[in-house]
């Protein structure tokens, strides 16, 4: 379970939100909201540990995940705006190393069978630099067919994907969340998960009043 | 926790054989650099010999900085190193891979092309296998001291050109224990404390340069 209360964090001199509160229990699912600069991806960086909050505690499970570090970290998949993956090696390299640094060893038919299933047949070989940018998504997004993490920090999953993908990673989120997963995601378009209640969390700019607003 | 060492250690030599042109030039800076001193100061046999360990070393030195930037930033850009520093491993290892994978590349091409070098200034055979220790001693640390200036100037406009001013002072200890080893050679003394504070130094950097490296990156993903 995931509880972050009283979190504040700011870049610069500018307070992007302050006071928030929410927890995530298992097989829940939030989006959060808000415009360009309001904090959306700062927030999730700072629920990954890259940002230090300027106030309140993010806790995993009870423990702070500053403490826990590592413990946490097996635990979670972050995925963000870049891709994390090398234009020099093919989409299988790239997915089994990325496995290998969540701690996840996969051997070479998982790794094809994960990127068939993200729609890639026939491009597992190819070096990356020759795939579209949707392509490439499908590559760094492959990381969640073969994570076992419970809790998903995804910061806009659904860029550069065309319909049939932004489909699959519906699908996959539900599935996740069936297993007990959870999910924490900022999107620009629609995410439409099935038979799943979806929480939304909207930043606003700390200046209008209310940094954050649950519904 | 040694799988992920070996994980990053495959991955970046993977790497370095896709890029070619990276790793030679290193090499090349290097041959080069040596080869102009021999043809600008004079065929004096004496002076030659006298300035060998010194021209070698300090191009060692050079041409190590020059792949420097290269040991973080690519996967800075990438987005690789935010998924490295959630790795549900220690971040020291990691970097500490990362320090050996950038070592081999960079360093032991050096290390292997040095005697074919010291050749051109008349170096004995004695001298040139002492420097082959030295520098086998010596690369690594500058590989690992290099890091943690790579980590610090991670995303600044001109970080290659403060990466040397941070990292060339710190490896001032290394030039002369490197250098005093090979000229102890020549005039006869004994080689044994200048490898050994070189040995010393090696393990002092083994111990500390990867988890100060790994602090400096996560202030540098701030």
């Amino acid at each position: 379970m995931l509880e972050v209360s009283n979190l504040a964090c700011s870049r610069g001199d500018h307070r992007l939100f302050s006071g928030l509160s929410f927890e995530l229990h298992p097989g829940q699912i939030m989006q959060v909201q808000g415009e360009n600069g309001s904090g959306k991806t700062s927030l999730l960086r700072t629920l990954c540990g890259f940002l230090m909050p300027d106030e309140g505690d993010i806790l995993w499970n009870g423990g702070d995940i500053r403490e826990l570090e590592e413990e946490y970290y097996a635990d979670m998949l972050y995925l963000g705006h870049l891709n994390a993956i090398k234009d020099e090696l093919s989409g299988l390299e790239n997915l089994r190393i990325s496995a290998g640094l969540s701690g996840v060893e996969l051997d070479e038919k998982e790794a094809i069978a994960a990127l068939r299933r993200m729609g890639l047949k026939g491009r597992e070989l190819l070096p990356t630099k020759v795939l579209s940018q949707g392509q490439r998504r499908r590559v760094a997004l492959a990381r969640l067919l073969v994570s076992d993490a419970k809790l998903w920090v995804l910061d806009e999953p659904l860029a550069a994907l065309d319909v049939g993908a932004v489909a699959l990673i519906q699908e996959l989120i539900a599935e996740h969340l069936a297993r007990q997963g959870m999910v924490i995601f900022t999107t620009h378009q629609p995410l439409l998960v099935s038979g799943m209640e979806m929480r939304t969390l909207t930043l606003t700019r700390a200046g209008s009043g209310a940094g954050g607003r649950m519904a | 926790m040694s799988g992920l060492f070996m994980l990053v250690i495959r991955r970046d030599l993977m790497l370095a054989m896709r890029r070619r042109a990276d790793v030679l030039t290193t090499l090349i800076f290097f041959v080069m650099v040596v080869s102009l001193f021999p043809l600008g100061v004079g065929p004096e046999m004496d002076m030659l010999r006298k300035m060998a360990p010194g021209v070698l070393w300090v191009a060692a030195l050079l041409s190590s900085m020059l792949s420097l930037g290269r040991l973080f930033s690519a996967d800075h850009l990438d987005g690789t190193l935010e998924q490295m520093m959630l790795a549900p491993q220690s971040l020291s290892m990691l970097v500490l891979g990362k320090m050996a994978a950038h070592w081999m590349v960079s360093g032991l091409p050096l290390v292997l092309m040095a005697p074919v070098l010291g050749i051109q200034f008349d170096m004995s055979a004695e001298a040139l296998g002492i420097l082959i220790v030295g520098l086998l001693l010596g690369t690594p640390i500058l590989s690992m001291i290099g890091g943690i200036g790579a980590a610090l100037t991670l995303g600044l406009r001109g970080g290659g050109v403060l990466l040397s001013l941070l990292v060339l002072p710190l490896c001032i200890p290394v030039l002369i224990f490197g250098t005093g080893a090979v000229e102890a050679v020549s005039t006869g003394l004994s080689v044994a404390s200048h490898l050994s504070l070189l040995g010393a130094l090696l393990v002092l950097a083994l111990a500390f340069t990867p988890w100060v490296t790994a602090q400096a990156l996560r202030i540098s993903m701030e």
